[in-house]
């Protein structure tokens, strides 16, 4: 226990002593946290609509009233012919280009049937698809209009109707903040336990006062705990600056208790810990171990499903999520701060988080061979 | 000249005799284009959903039958009380709940109307918003079909064209994506990071007190991941149009030139951080946080640059990814030549020449 103590001394002197260590953590959840939930934004809207409208009627002006008074699209300008517009489209200066063609009225009225002719850059396949939808949604909404007008329904409507009512939960405002921000939290305890640690040995072998280490009698286990007891301490450090700053900036206040989100963050830190210690031992230099950890992450946070929801990803992939911490603890994060969700709702993710945490430790110190 | 070969060829040496470190330079790309063009879409597909129908008559189960054939949803529970339905949100097993009346058939076929409700877990906005869409869009299906499906008088159709993407697949809109930030992370990344290890060992001093002017010294780290970059770019290209099936509609002459053009903008962002930091560690911190998130966050492949609120928008400017990204999807994908890009092609070359001076300018040939 002793030994434990003095390596601690230690280890914090070193951290405290490093200018760099010291500024990346307490600027990195500032900035993350300023920034990315204000960029993290999928909300399809503004969609740049080019109208080419060669009917000039009172029904073509209303259906382009109607599309512009919705909200979703930004009418960017009347092209003179199709061609015109597509190389607005070509330019990026138009999503969207609506072709009313002549006689639209005409047609609409005297033949029972017109055509509108829809032309969308569907490069970003998401927006395209709801952007379609949203179009077609005022266009069919225009239609009854123009139905109602011409015909007179019965006064009892024998048309079968099915009212949809539906309600959001947890999120009632629909605030995409809530969302993101417990998502990119984890991002920093990841990018602070992992990235730290897997540097902080290598760095140690590279200068060379690992040799000093080896040939002391402190004992493996005692050395692993060394080095992780710190950094563990900082990444909960790390959470409450976070959990300050969501309160402070974006509002975010815990639904569930803050134990069950900080008992679940001390084990996750654990396991993140521990990855890090092992692709430590693994690597020889700090470049190869920032690059293996870089590569790691990037994995585990892509596939993690803060940006994209797990449920659509292929098989394969939702079997890689499971031997993802980061994907656990997402979860968990979103789940106790917008849901509520208590100790038992997670029990499952505990066990998991129990089992990662002494899989990647207890590989690390097996790993950690004091010979050279 | 010569001399200046001999320092290219050691730190292939370096690289090449470090086999974990090239491996993951060369299969970074491999990965990160499998896990965007196959796992990674926006789309929402096969979300949990769960029923109460206490009706329990054909038309509630016709329509079950119909959500459940979507590829939208899963049908994964069947609830029996109002009560459950907060439990099983907060086990975070669904992401919505389809609430019949009871005695649904009895409603639509004595009252012509008839009531459902849709309870969405609103936790992620987005997917709420898209799963009640998706939802509703089935129900006025239905109920369509059964009104009746004699044409309409007055009916305005639609004929839509999805250009470029006919088959709305994601990998269109990641890969310029990826490409972006592999190039960057292979040149900015690495080579600053190579320059201030032999900053940290010592080894600058020796080179610097040779005969080769120190600018050359510092060049000759860039040339070999130039080299690695080129085939960096190739295999993102052969593995998009054989793997993911995309097109390459514009001229690959120029699309391999404007990525050249970027990686130069990235090396000389390499030296431009390598000169300012003065350990590994800061090295690498400086290019993920000045370099590397605003390349995901602001060049527009991940999330919409128009939505961003103003100072964002403007900072996304000065983020050499975001007009490597348009280019790319100019040429590749909307095949237009150099005419459509010329602005984006001059914004990088003026990106380049103003780094490598001031990384030129801010490298110290002086020993400490």
């Amino acid at each position: 226990m002793r030994t434990l103590k003095f390596l601690l001394q230690k280890e914090f002197r070193q951290i405290f002593r490093d200018p760099s260590i010291i500024r990346i953590i307490f600027i990195m959840p500032v900035i993350q946290l300023m920034i990315l939930p204000w960029a993290a934004d999928y909300e399809i809207k503004n969609i740049n609509l080019a109208v080419v409208d060669q009917d000039h009627s009172e029904y073509s002006r209303q259906l382009v009233n109607k599309i512009t008074a919705s909200g979703y699209f930004r009418l960017t300008g009347y092209g003179s012919s199709y061609p015109e517009s597509l190389e607005q489209v070509e330019r990026d200066k138009a999503d969207l280009v609506l072709e009313i063609p002549p006689q639209f009225e005409k047609d609409l009225v005297k033949e029972d049937e017109a055509k509108l002719f829809m032309a969308l850059n569907a490069i970003n396949g998401v927006k395209a698809s709801l952007g379609s939808a949203y179009m077609r949604s005022i266009i069919q909404d225009y239609n009854r209009q123009v139905r109602l007008e011409w015909i007179q329904f019965p006064r009892f409507n024998p048309e079968l109707s099915i009212d949809v009512t539906s309600s959001n939960w947890y999120n009632p405002l629909m605030n995409y903040k809530y969302f993101m921000v417990p998502g990119i939290l984890v991002i920093l305890l990841t990018m602070v336990g992992s990235n730290l640690t897997a540097i902080n040995i290598v760095r140690e072998k590279e200068i060379g006062t690992i040799e000093q280490i080896n040939v002391t009698p402190i004992r493996k286990h005692i050395f692993v705990l060394g080095k992780l007891i710190p950094f563990w301490l900082l990444g909960l450090l790390v959470l409450t600056i976070g959990l300050t700053i969501a309160r402070l900036v974006y509002g975010i206040i815990p639904a569930g208790s803050f134990l069950t989100i900080y008992l679940f963050a001390a084990l996750y830190l654990l396991a993140v810990l521990g990855l890090g210690l092992l692709i430590s031992t693994y690597a020889s230099n700090q470049q190869q171990s920032m690059l293996i950890s870089f590569f790691i992450m990037m994995v585990f946070i892509l596939l993690g499903g803060l940006y994209t929801s797990i449920d659509s990803m292929p098989e394969w992939a939702k079997i890689i999520t499971h031997f993802n911490p980061v994907s656990y603890f997402i979860e968990v994060m979103r789940m106790v701060v917008l849901k509520g969700s208590t100790l038992y709702d997670i029990r499952f993710h505990i066990l998991a988080m129990v089992g990662f945490a002494v899989v990647l430790n207890g590989w690390a110190v097996f790993n950690y061979k004091k010979r050279s | 000249m010569k001399q200046f070969f001999v320092f290219v060829k050691k730190e292939f040496r370096h690289i090449w005799r470090d086999k974990r470190t090239m491996f993951i330079l060369l299969g970074m790309p491999v990965v990160q284009i499998v896990i965007f063009g196959f796992a990674l879409t926006n789309e929402v597909k096969n979300a949990k959903i769960a029923i109460l129908d206490p009706s329990h008559d054909v038309a509630s189960q016709e329509l079950i039958t119909e959500l459940n054939a979507s590829r939208n949803f899963d049908v994964e529970a069947n609830l029996h009380s109002y009560k459950e339905i907060e439990s099983s949100f907060r086990a975070g097993k669904i992401k919505l709940a389809v609430i019949f009346p009871a005695g649904f058939a009895e409603d639509l076929q004595h009252f012509n109307k008839a009531q459902i409700q849709l309870i969405a877990d609103a936790s992620d906005p987005n997917v709420a918003n898209t799963l009640t869409n998706y939802a509703s869009a089935i129900i006025m299906d239905y109920q369509n079909r059964v009104t009746y499906d004699r044409k309409l008088p007055y009916t305005i159709t639609t004929e839509m064209r999805m250009l470029y993407n006919p088959q709305l697949k994601g990998a269109f809109n990641f890969v310029p994506g990826v490409m972006a930030m592999v190039l960057l992370l292979v040149c900015t990344m690495m080579t600053a990071i190579t320059i201030v290890k032999e900053k940290e060992t010592g080894t600058m001093e020796i080179m610097l007190v040779s005969p080769m002017k120190p600018i050359m010294v510092v060049l000759a780290k860039a040339v070999p991941y130039l080299v690695l970059s080129v085939i960096n770019i190739g295999s993102i290209l052969l593995l998009s149009v054989f793997a993911l099936e995309m097109p390459i509609n514009g001229s690959i002459v120029l699309l391999v030139f404007e990525s050249i053009l970027f990686t130069l903008v990235s090396l000389s962002l390499g030296l431009l951080i390598s000169s300012g930091a003065d350990s590994q560690q800061s090295a690498m911190f400086i290019s993920l946080i000045a370099l590397f998130l605003p390349t995901i966050m602001l060049s527009g492949f991940m999330f919409p640059v128009e939505n961003m609120p103003l100072p964002l928008r403007t900072i996304s400017n000065i983020v050499p990814a975001k007009w490597y990204y348009s280019i790319v999807k100019s040429v590749m994908i909307k095949g237009l030549g150099l005419g459509a890009i010329w602005k984006e092609t001059l914004i990088l070359s003026g990106m380049m020449v103003f780094f490598l001076t001031l990384a030129i300018k801010k490298f110290k040939i002086r020993l400490a």
